[in-house]
Parts: structure tokens; C-alpha cells; sequence
């Protein structure tokens, strides 16, 4: 176990440097001038050569990338992310003040998503080409088939703008100061994105988990449960459900990162301050350590979802525990042979290379 | 020749061909011959299966797509056979004849595009189709041929026992003589009391065929139907696993075996069903295939042939 989490410690420390050099990489590539970008056009006409360059030296435009991210590199070793210049506040500060909000839509959205596209995949699958199955692909294919920020300005046009449901965008109502926003209208201001975010994600877990059912139904396990006199439904709470759970899980643990990817087009829609409009922000503005400090903090976010799946996924199959087990018997040692009882070592493991493809999908 | 019978078919609204007088043993009726111990206790058959086919509705293959026509594919044609309370009868098959499609058929499960037609009797009764969803578990019991039948991820004892029949109180009572029964057959079967916290995976090939075996104990059923339940089995496991059925079948009870292995069938079952082209052509005591001109149809006779040995005799069947 102490081996394991070491060897995922050391994947996510790879990922940081990996993603962190490719925003690095990617604006120093990018054409936007940040003093140009920053100051404005008009600004920047008028502006005397003296105060451009100093602008610039501001900017760290004229310093070469192995410099920049090496300096970068080790303020992050201190545990800090550097200066936003576009906020002109640390980037930790600016990201911290963002999270809250964004981790509210995210983990709304997440759980939403991945509950109704669940039961509505069991329904489907259990009904499979009957009508509910028709109707609930087809609202499938139409929800993948549509970007999340046009569906966004739909719901936008008819809840907020037509009928007054909802307001039109922003975390808080406008003109109230931050200390004062009560409960009730940040959830009042979070529920249209909210919404659409979870719509949005629901497609591809929907499709999955029908596609599992309707695989297990056709399957010997029910097969064997009919034989049994065993009803649909029946069938489906004793052996399904465990069986259908476990990849739905481990999708919607791994699909952290497309929600994420929503919510930046959702967050510019809704004008919702989140870590999504200020990667944006960040992005046109050429602000290099902010944009480096949310790629990380997401990269971060996506790769806990899949570290927890794959524990997940110890805990509830016996057949990876064993797996894991049967791998540490191997390796030798006093540990392993505790673990593993005698007479296991009579049979190679049944699907133990299933078990294994299935925790590293 | 008592009343009961009569009253019987009355009641099941239908007369079967076999509610007629007893017959003596030897002699042939609705096409089939007897063994030594097929009984008749009420002067009918355990399971009486007539006409039963099975089709697929299916497009039709090799046509251009849009222009294809759905159109049924049979795949079990007519089947006739009866199984007696106290025997086993195998029924003898290629692979991928449709024996287990046979199986399927008997117990009334269909896939979505399956159609069957056909009459079956339990113990003189004509069932419908809600008659037969019944006996599933309950009468019927069903012995599948490999362990990835079982749910992987739910422990040995737990399906063993199956799902509690009832309400309240009943439902309750019905849950402890699930676990008794359970314990009982465990028991029985010589499966250590550790066994049921097992998951499927980690049982040996001998465990889990007497675990398959304990799921279709559990309800008490009078037939068992089982499928190919030797392949992958050694000789030794093979033979042990053919004794618990001829066990079973020597309580009273009636197995309807199924396998493409005719040595196999000849070693354990009373009687002989065989199974070509989707329908029973033959269906006669294992003595018959002492010698082929006691057999009438020729698939029968290129089985025989098939034997490893020619002068195959009853007195093989020891191996029980």
C-alpha cells in the first residue's frame, strides 16, 4: 500500500513539471504581446519607449522560457505559484478566492450528472429497444450532439431572460458585497450553471451504463439468475447493480476533467467567477503563472479522480484485491505470505488479466 | 388403473397422448422406449415435452441491407421426449446443435426474438406459460456448465441461497431454511463451512461444479436439467460430478442431461435422446446401443459408430 500511493505521489509530481512546461511551452508560442494585451491599444500607442520597456521587463516578456520556468519551477518548490499580473495578487490567492465557486458547480455537476445518467442508463438498458430506451438514446445523442456553451445560452434565453426564473450571470446578486451574500442567492445565482453543466455530462455515463446493463442481461450471470426464476428487477438489485456501478464509477471519476473543460465555456456564459473564466482571463491576457496555477490545480483535480477510482475499485472488487494481493505474494516477503493463504497459490488467478486491464482503464 | 389420472387431463383441459393406459415397460410409446427404472407413478411421464420449436426472427443473411426481409430461422424443430421421475436421460448432441437453446426452451426462456410453440406436461399437468415461470426454481432446477454463471462479486453462499419467496414473517422464515438448507448441502457435498464467504473466483474447479450444483438443490426440485456439466473437468472430477446427478436421480428424482459426449451419456443415463438437425430423432434406452440394429435412426447408428469401442456393453455402466 505505502508503495503504491509513493509510486502515484511520484506520477503526480511528473504531471505538474509535464503540464506546467506546456503552458510554459504554449505561451511563449502564443502571439498575444501581454504588454500590448494588457495596457490597451490606445494606451499602448501613446506610450513613451522608456515606459514600454520597463512595461516589458515587468512582464518577464524579454527574459528567455528556461529562465522563466525555472524560476517558476522553484518558487513552487516554496509552495509558491508567483504573481498574477492581470490581478496583480498572488496566483494562490486568486485561485483560492476562485475555488469555492467552481468546486460548488463542479461537484454539483459531477454528482448530477453521474445519478441521472445512471438511473436513466439502468432504465434504458433494462428496457432495452423498447420506448423508454428509444426516448432516453435519443435525448443522449441530442444532448452530446450540442456544445454546453450554446445550451448554455438557451437555458439563459428561456429561464432567465424569458421567463425570470433565474438570474442572468454572476455568483451574487449585483451591488451586495461579498461578506453579505446570503446562502440562498449564491445557490439562487449557481443553479442555472449548475444545471446545464450536469445536463451537458449526462450523455456519456447515460450511454455507458446502458450499454453495461444491456451487456449483463445478455450475460451468463443473468442468464443463470432467469434460469433461477429470478426477475428482471430482481436480478438486476442482486447482481446488476454491483456489477453496472463499478464502471459507471470509474467513468465519471475519469470524465473530471471533460466537466471541468464545460465549465470554462459555462463559466464565460454565465459571467460565473470561477477558476474557468479566470484560466480565460489568463489565457488572452498572457498571464502566465495564473494560467500555469490553474492548469496544475486541474490536472491535479483530474488525476485524484482517477487515483480514486482505482482505489474504489480495490475496495469493492474482490477479485483486484486479490489481484493485489497475488502481486505482493509474488514480490515475496513476510507481508505476502500472510496475505495470501496456502492453497491460492494451487490456481492461476481466474481473469487476471481482465482485472488488471479493467484498473488501469 | 385408478380415476385420478382422468381427472387430471380434464382439469388440464387438454388430453396428452400419454394419459392413456400404463404401458409395460420395453415397449415402445410416443416414441420412446423404456429403461429398467423409468417410473410412471400416476401413469405419466415427470416432464412430457411434444412439438416443441424454436425460431429466430432474424434478417434475412446475404440480402443488401435496406432491402432485407425479416424472416424466422428454426432452430429446434418439433421435439418430442419425456424424462421419468428416478432416471437420467442424456441428450446427445453436436456442439452448437441448439441443445442448450433446447434447455432454455423447456424453462420457458426466450431471447426477444425467439418464438416457441410446442405443449409441455409436469407431472400430468399441461402448463402455460405462467405454469412454467412457476416451476422454474421451484420444480425445475438448472445445473449451468461453468462457474462464470456465477456473479463474481457476490460471496458463494449468498447465491447459493437465492432470493426469499414471500412476506413478512414467511419471507423471514423462508431466509433461515435458505441458510439451513444452504449449510445442509454444504454439508453434504463435502464444501467446508468457509466456502460460502467465498467469492466465485476462488473456488477450485471441484468446488464450483458442487456449488453450481447446491444453486440448484437449494429449492428442492424434482428435475434437474443440466448442461454439459463436464467439460473442463478432469476424468476423476468428471466422474464425481456424473455420480451426484445419478445420486440424485436414484432419490426419486429426474435429470435431464445434456451433453455432446456420447460415452459420457452411456456411462450414466437410463436413456438415450438424441438430438440432430434441431430435433430428437431417437430417444431409446442406453441398452440399445448395445448394438446398432437395435437403433432406428441412422444418426443414432453413425454414434455408435463413433465409439472407441464397437461391442459397447450395458456392463460399462459401473462407472456409476
Amino acid at each position: 500500500m505505502v508503495r503504491f500511493i509513493l509510486k502515484n505521489l511520484l506520477k503526480a509530481c511528473l504531471l505538474v513539471v509535464v503540464v506546467s512546461f506546456v503552458v510554459f511551452c504554449l505561451v511563449d508560442l502564443s502571439p498575444v504581446d501581454p504588454v500590448q494585451a494588457n495596457v490597451g491599444q490606445a494606451a499602448y500607442l501613446t506610450m513613451s519607449e522608456a515606459k514600454r520597456a520597463q512595461l516589458e521587463a515587468y512582464w518577464g516578456a524579454g527574459e528567455p522560457l528556461p529562465v522563466r520556468y525555472g524560476r517558476w519551477l522553484a518558487g513552487l518548490l516554496q509552495g509558491d505559484l508567483g504573481m498574477s499580473l492581470r490581478y496583480n495578487e498572488p496566483v494562490t490567492q486568486v485561485i483560492a478566492e476562485r475555488a469555492a465557486p467552481s468546486l460548488a458547480l463542479l461537484s454539483i455537476a459531477w454528482a448530477g450528472s453521474g445519478i441521472l445518467g445512471f438511473v436513466l442508463g439502468v432504465g434504458a438498458g433494462m428496457a432495452e429497444r423498447r420506448w423508454p430506451d428509444r426516448i432516453i438514446r435519443g435525448w443522449c445523442f441530442v444532448m452530446t450532439s450540442i456544445p454546453s456553451f450554446w445550451l448554455a445560452l438557451i437555458l439563459l434565453m428561456v429561464f432567465a431572460v424569458a421567463l425570470g426564473w433565474f438570474p442572468i450571470g454572476f455568483a451574487a446578486s449585483i451591488g451586495v458585497a461579498s461578506a453579505d451574500v446570503t446562502w440562498a442567492d449564491a445557490i439562487h445565482h449557481l443553479a442555472l450553471p449548475a444545471i446545464c453543466l450536469t445536463l451537458a455530462g449526462v450523455a456519456p455515463v447515460c450511454l455507458h451504463t446502458r450499454e453495461k446493463v444491456v451487456e449483463f442481461e445478455a450475460g451468463d450471470v443473468a442468464g443463470f439468475a432467469k434460469l433461477r426464476g429470478e426477475g428482471p428487477w430482481q436480478r438486476f438489485w442482486r447482481h446488476g447493480l454491483r456489477n453496472v456501478a463499478l464502471p459507471a464509477l470509474t467513468l465519471q471519476c475519469a470524465s473530471i476533467g471533460e466537466i471541468f473543460g464545460g465549465a470554462v465555456l459555462v463559466e464565460e456564459v454565465f459571467s460565473y467567477p470561477g477558476l474557468g473564466q479566470a484560466a480565460v482571463t489568463a489565457g488572452l491576457g498572457s498571464d502566465v503563472c495564473l494560467l500555469a496555477g490553474i492548469a496544475v490545480v486541474t490536472a491535479l483535480l483530474v488525476f485524484g479522480g482517477n487515483f480514486a477510482a482505482d482505489l474504489l475499485y480495490g475496495v469493492i472488487d474482490p477479485r483486484m484485491r486479490e489481484a493485489r494481493a497475488a502481486k505482493r505474494a509474488a514480490r515475496g516477503g513476510v507481508l505476502g505470505w500472510l496475505v495470501n493463504r496456502p492453497e491460492d497459490y494451487d490456481e492461476p488467478l481466474p481473469d487476471a488479466g481482465e482485472v488488471e486491464r479493467g484498473g488501469s482503464a | 388403473m385408478s380415476e385420478e389420472p382422468r381427472e387430471k387431463a380434464i382439469r388440464s383441459s387438454a388430453t396428452a397422448p400419454h394419459e392413456a393406459p400404463p404401458h409395460r415397460s420395453g415397449e415402445a410409446h410416443h416414441h420412446h422406449t423404456h429403461a429398467a427404472n423409468s417410473r410412471h407413478p400416476g401413469h405419466h411421464h415427470l416432464l412430457q415435452v411434444e412439438g416443441l420449436s424454436a425460431a429466430f426472427e432474424m434478417y434475412a443473411p446475404g440480402a443488401p441491407f435496406f432491402e432485407a426481409e425479416r424472416r424466422l430461422v428454426p432452430v429446434i424443430r418439433d421435439v418430442s421426449l419425456g424424462v421419468h421421475e428416478g432416471e437420467v436421460l442424456a441428450v446427445v448432441g453436436a456442439s452448437g446443435a441448439g441443445k442448450s437453446l433446447l434447455a432454455e426452451a423447456i424453462m420457458g426462456i426466450a431471447a426477444p426474438n425467439e418464438r416457441i410453440v410446442g405443449r409441455i406436461w409436469f407431472d400430468g399437468e399441461l402448463e402455460d406459460e405462467a405454469g412454467i415461470e412457476r416451476l422454474r426454481s421451484r420444480e425445475i432446477a438448472f445445473v449451468p456448465q461453468s462457474i462464470a454463471c456465477l456473479d463474481p462479486l457476490m460471496r458463494v453462499g449468498e447465491q447459493v441461497r437465492g432470493i426469499p419467496r414471500g412476506k413478512g414473517a414467511a419471507r423471514k422464515a423462508d431466509v433461515a431454511r435458505r441458510i439451513e438448507r444452504q449449510r445442509e448441502l454444504f454439508r453434504r457435498y463435502r464444501l467446508d463451512e468457509s466456502v460460502e464467504r467465498l467469492y466465485p473466483h476462488e473456488l477450485s474447479g471441484g468446488m464450483a461444479r458442487r456449488v453450481l450444483l447446491c444453486c440448484a438443490l437449494v429449492d428442492e426440485p424434482r428435475l434437474i436439467i443440466a448442461d454439459e456439466p463436464t467439460p473442463g473437468l478432469d476424468l476423476q472430477l468428471a466422474e464425481a460430478a456424473l455420480a451426484d446427478l445419478r445420486a440424485f436421480a436414484d432419490e426419486g428424482g429426474a435429470v435431464m442431461l445434456i451433453t455432446h459426449d456420447i460415452e459420457l451419456a452411456l456411462a450414466v443415463a437410463d436413456r438415450v435422446a438424441v438430438f440432430h438437425d434441431g430435433t430428437v430423432v431417437e430417444e431409446t434406452s442406453v441398452a440399445s446401443f448395445a448394438s446398432p440394429e437395435l437403433l432406428r435412426h441412422p444418426f443414432s447408428r453413425e454414434l455408435w459408430h463413433a465409439l472407441p469401442e464397437h461391442d459397447f456393453a450395458v456392463a460399462s455402466r459401473s462407472v456409476r
